[in-house]
């Protein structure tokens, strides 16, 4: 595994096999412009992303867990087949790094609540934008995912959340597996670990 | 081809200027002693004075044809959805070329390299950078660039080669040429041109990656172009044999010279203009012009310091839409648009048609059979070739692969234009000895590309299926996820230590918000940008245009209807017209002011879409009337004023009113639910009434849970108007009675959605407000959206995660539907048969 670079992480950690804490994440510099880099570094710890529970923090993640994080970035393989196996499978875990992130208490549903802290926390990257544009805008999204999600309204539902179904939905048609990957990932270094 | 030119009635036009154009010249050699015999007969009421229009006029006459055969094209929409209209200008080219020739016998109308480089090249290419996908093209820029360089390299080198390989052979006769000669030559044929590729991609719609790489390539190739040229050039007027390898070696450092110092040009002047947008709040009316000035500058500027001209332009576009976007105003943003696609598609138009005028001339024609095929052989061969070899390459970096479709579109989109017509015309006859077989060759290679791929590429796309682009609404989930997911990526990259496409773009985007944006845009505008608060404003300008839209269809534009003092607004609308409501209005309104539409975006997006000239009304009748008393005092004729920017801060406005009336419905929700349980149960009552008597919306039977939807309701009610809540009682009686009431339809539609007019500000309402029940009063109410009227929805209790979401099926229209809702009784009234896909989200 050693021909993986984590440059600035695992150095962080001194060794690559010895645990990183959260404060190993807090201290990579290029990170502190980030807006949501605590939520970006929580989803690092989540347990749902480390496989390893459906709910819950890790204190320490050692080097095999972040690869698993860094796994999801991973871009697809267009030499395999049964694709649309492999596809819908890839999606689920890449939108499932994403949810999770929005989903902070891990109950399977972006509430209202939820989205809106997630919005906010992106949008502070801009001072300008005041709190209340961000809320709206959080509830416009919100009313948007319903309108896709559900349609057709009866008279008596009340759109909770968004369910990972949902999600999946929202990102129907949308190609995100050109975009959500890391370029690096693609090399060598893949062959190598295996 | 003379006989598909004969349909139309455009065409008969033409031929009438045509002729006009023919008789012309000899009117003046009639004219001339004609007035010199005249001159002494005293002052003249009336002269004749043909020479000294001459010029102008007869550029004035050509862009008044090409124009005119534009619409002449298009009245067939058969032909034009077969048929490129490049192709079509082309014949139509060699149609009146042939006319002018029959007429004249000399090509007195030809593309000289001047006109083309110094006025019809740069609108083009300043379009295409200015409208440049920043983000797309950037992100694709290694491809681009390796396809640019080395493709064109290889290209020139390998035809020039092969051609003199041939020659060698003897296959052709006897030419004059040397190898260098065949390197110039190869060097000019080698390279996609925009123009062409432009105008054939933009009717093929093929996928976004595949047109940006296609595209960007035939921009950026300039820079190689131009090197590659003046380098032959030059060596061709040593001889072959003076030629060192100092020279070689010059030529190679004046490619980076080249290419870097256009692309810096460009970049500094962008920097300039962006700077001068910032400063020109008090000139609204120039302000278009300087980016076109500054522009145009840059790209004399790099010419005349013997860069890429191309590139700079290009560049100065793709660096300065963003802060120019940003800071001019509006409106200038929307004349800066359409100037800018009126003068690249007009200039387009000319090209293709004077590529075809120029082409007859018998005097340039120097035909080789074996020349001029193996051109077109290579050329396309070893563009396959090299597009193959270079994919391969690229494939191997490239996350997004380029598929065997991707190549073979690719290779065959590239197209040869005006560029290398006007570079071969450049050639001087004494230095290059076959310069007509090199003009007849070029000819044949655009006409052939233009015609023969422009015209089968389309069905070429189809069979082959590639990826098309689609065009979306930009959806606000999407935004902010896209948003997310730069983010997350850019972490990543960060946090293995990756400098990475998303690391960069991240520190990029940094960079940019520290210092760039601060020195180069409006503080303003440094508050209002960014992009997702941009499409939330967008669909919250869309929803409110489409409301009024509803409206308007309804014959219900009571609700805005305006106080006694503004007579003009008070149109009668309550008698439903259905057909002729709409053109009536819009003519009205458009007769009365210079009319500046809100949205001129929103409107663009939807030009496809069948209701566009319905939205074209509802823009009108939303500025029209909700603004109505602001713009009163417009009937000024100022030439440096054209509207006081009303327009701006209303539309903040809107977005303002829009985002504190949600804010406030949310706050009321969240606050104690069960405060009024009384008032409620009163409800109740009455509402299972009113169900029972309405006409079912939607031809579906509502539900009974009525309860929270009127807890909200009544929170709002004891947040704002606690002294009215006594009267519910009251109110409620008479509330079957307004069921089909206008007024109360107006009210319901009104009062929520944020576009609170000035003629229609709550305290004006009071006259209403006793019809009406108290918690519908203008303001402060929730009130559902159209759709979310139509389907009343309800709530079980779940109030403290989506209180105010009681959502419409499709709208995204978030203020309407924030303040959904009060449902219940907006919502039966309307039985909403008609009720359209107004939102289209």
């Amino acid at each position: 595994m050693d021909p993986l670079r984590c440059g600035r992480l695992c150095p962080a950690s001194s060794a690559q096999h010895l645990p990183s804490s959260k404060e190993n994440f807090n201290n990579v510099p290029d990170l502190e412009l980030n807006p949501i880099r605590s939520k970006i570094v929580h989803a690092f710890f989540d347990n749902r992303n480390l496989r390893k529970g459906s709910s819950g923090l890790a204190d320490e993640i050692n080097f095999e867990d972040f690869l698993t994080i860094m796994s999801y970035f991973r871009p697809i393989d267009t030499t395999m087949d049964e694709e649309q196996v492999q596809l819908c499978r890839k999606e689920k875990l890449r939108c499932a790094f994403l949810f999770h992130m929005y989903d902070s208490d891990s109950d399977g549903r972006i509430t209202l609540e939820e989205y809106r802290n997630v919005v906010e926390e992106l949008l502070s990257g801009n001072p300008h934008i005041e709190k209340e544009s961000a809320r709206s805008i959080a509830d416009g999204a919100m009313m948007e995912a319903a309108s896709v999600c559900v349609g057709q309204m009866e008279p008596d539902q009340v759109y909770e959340g968004i369910t990972f179904d949902d999600f999946l939905k929202i990102w129907q048609g949308i190609d995100i597996e050109t975009k959500m990957h890391v370029r690096f990932l693609n090399m060598e270094t893949i062959a190598l670990c295996h | 081809m003379l006989g598909r030119g004969a349909r139309g009635s455009g065409w008969g036009l033409l031929l009438a200027l045509l002729l006009a154009l023919g008789v012309l010249p000899r009117v003046r050699g009639v004219e001339e002693p004609g007035s010199a015999h005249e001159e002494s007969q005293g002052f003249q009421v009336v002269t004749f004075k043909w020479p000294h229009v001459r010029d102008p006029y007869i550029i004035a006459l050509w862009i008044l044809v090409a124009s005119l055969a534009k619409i002449g094209f298009h009245l067939s929409h058969k032909v034009t959805s077969v048929v490129p209209e490049s192709v079509l200008l082309i014949v139509l080219g060699l149609v009146l070329g042939g006319i002018v020739w029959a007429a004249d016998h000399i090509a007195s109308f030809t593309l000289t390299p001047t006109v083309f480089f110094f006025y019809l090249l740069p609108p083009i290419v300043l379009d295409a950078g200015y409208f440049m996908p920043n983000r797309l093209f950037f992100g694709n820029l290694g491809t681009i660039l390796l396809y640019a360089v080395i493709g064109t390299v290889w290209n020139a080198a390998t035809t020039g080669l092969s051609l003199y390989g041939v020659f060698l052979s003897g296959l052709m006769g006897d030419l004059k040429v040397g190898l260098l000669d065949f390197l110039l030559f190869g060097s000019l044929i080698a390279a996609v041109d925009p123009v062409a590729v432009l105008a054939v991609f933009e009717e093929v719609h093929v996928n976004e990656v595949l047109f940006i790489i296609v595209f960007g390539e035939s921009l950026l190739n300039d820079a190689v172009t131009v090197v590659l040229y003046n380098v032959f050039e030059s060596f061709v007027t040593l001889g072959g044999d003076k030629v060192t390898g100092v020279d070689c070696v010059k030529g190679i450092v004046s490619f980076f010279v080249v290419s870097l110092g256009g692309t810096l040009v460009g970049v500094l002047f962008a920097f300039l203009l962006s700077l001068v947008t910032r400063f020109t709040k008090h000139v609204r009316i120039i302000e278009p012009g300087f980016v076109f000035v500054i522009s145009y500058l840059s790209y004399l500027t790099s010419e005349m310091l013997s860069l890429s001209a191309i590139l700079a332009i290009t560049f100065c576009g793709i660096c300065c839409q963003k802060y120019v976007k940003a800071n001019i105003s509006e409106q200038s943003a929307t004349t800066v648009r359409y100037t800018m696609k009126m003068l690249a598609s007009g200039a387009e138009t000319i090209i293709f048609m004077f590529l075809g005028i120029s082409a007859v001339n018998p005097l340039i024609w120097k035909w080789n059979t074996a020349f001029v095929l193996l051109t077109l052989v290579f050329i396309s061969v070893y563009r396959a070739i090299g597009v193959v070899l270079q994919t391969w390459v690229l494939n191997r970096y490239r996350m997004v692969q380029l598929e065997i479709i991707d190549q073979v579109v690719m290779s065959y989109g590239g197209l040869r234009g005006a560029v290398a017509f006007a570079l071969v015309v450049l050639l001087d006859e004494k230095k290059v000895k076959e310069r007509n077989l090199f003009v007849s060759t070029t000819i044949i290679v655009v006409f052939f590309t233009v015609i023969f791929q422009g015209l089968t590429i389309k069905p070429l796309v189809q069979w082959l299926k590639v990826k098309r682009s689609e065009h979306r609404e930009p959806k606000l989930n999407e935004k902010l996820h896209g948003r997310a997911f730069d983010h997350i990526l850019s972490a990543i990259e960060d946090i293995s230590g990756q400098i990475g496409h998303n690391y960069l773009r991240d520190k990029w985007s940094n960079f940019d918000r520290k210092f760039l944006s601060k020195i180069l845009m409006r503080r303003s505008a440094q508050k209002s940008r960014d992009r997702i608060l941009n499409v939330f404003h967008e669909l919250n300008l869309k929803d409110a245009i489409s409301y009024v839209a509803e409206g308007e269809r309804r014959g219900s534009l009571a609700f805005i209807r305006s106080p006694s003092t503004d007579n003009m607004v008070n149109v009668d609308f309550s008698t439903p017209r259905p057909s002729t409501v709409e053109a009536s209005v819009s003519y009205l309104l458009r007769e009365n002011v210079s009319a500046v539409c809100l949205d001129m975006q929103s409107l663009e997006q939807r030009r496809r879409s069948i209701r566009d000239t319905e939205d074209m009304v509802t823009h009108h009748t939303l500025q029209q009337y909700l603004y109505k008393p602001r713009q009163e005092y417009k009937h000024l004729y100022s030439r440096h004023e054209l509207t006081p920017s009303e327009d701006e801060k209303q539309d903040k406005e809107i977005f303002h009113r829009t985002m504190r009336k949600r804010l406030e419905s949310f706050k009321s929700a969240k606050l104690g639910i069960n405060q009024n349980k009384k008032a409620a149960k009163l409800y109740k009552r009455e509402r299972a009434q009113k169900r029972r008597n309405s006409s079912i919306p939607n031809g579906k039977l509502p539900t009974e849970s009525p309860m929270d939807n009127f807890t909200i309701k009544e929170k709002d009610l004891e947040l704002s108007e606690p002294e009215e809540a006594p009267d519910y009682g009251a109110e409620m009686g008479g509330g079957i009675e307004f069921l089909a009431n206008i007024t109360q339809d107006a009210t319901a539609t009104d009062s929520p959605s944020g576009i609170d007019n000035p003629v229609f500000s709550p305290d004006e309402d009071l006259s209403i407000l006793s019809r009406v029940p108290p918690w519908l009063s203008p303001g402060e109410t929730v009130v559902p959206s159209q759709r979310a009227r139509v389907q009343i929805p309800c709530s079980p209790g779940n109030f403290r995660r989506l209180a105010p979401f009681r959502l419409s099926n499709k709208s995204v229209d978030s203020f309407l539907q924030a303040d959904g809702p009060s449902g219940p009784d907006g919502s039966e009234e309307q039985p909403h048969k008609t009720l359209p896909e107004s939102t289209h989200m």
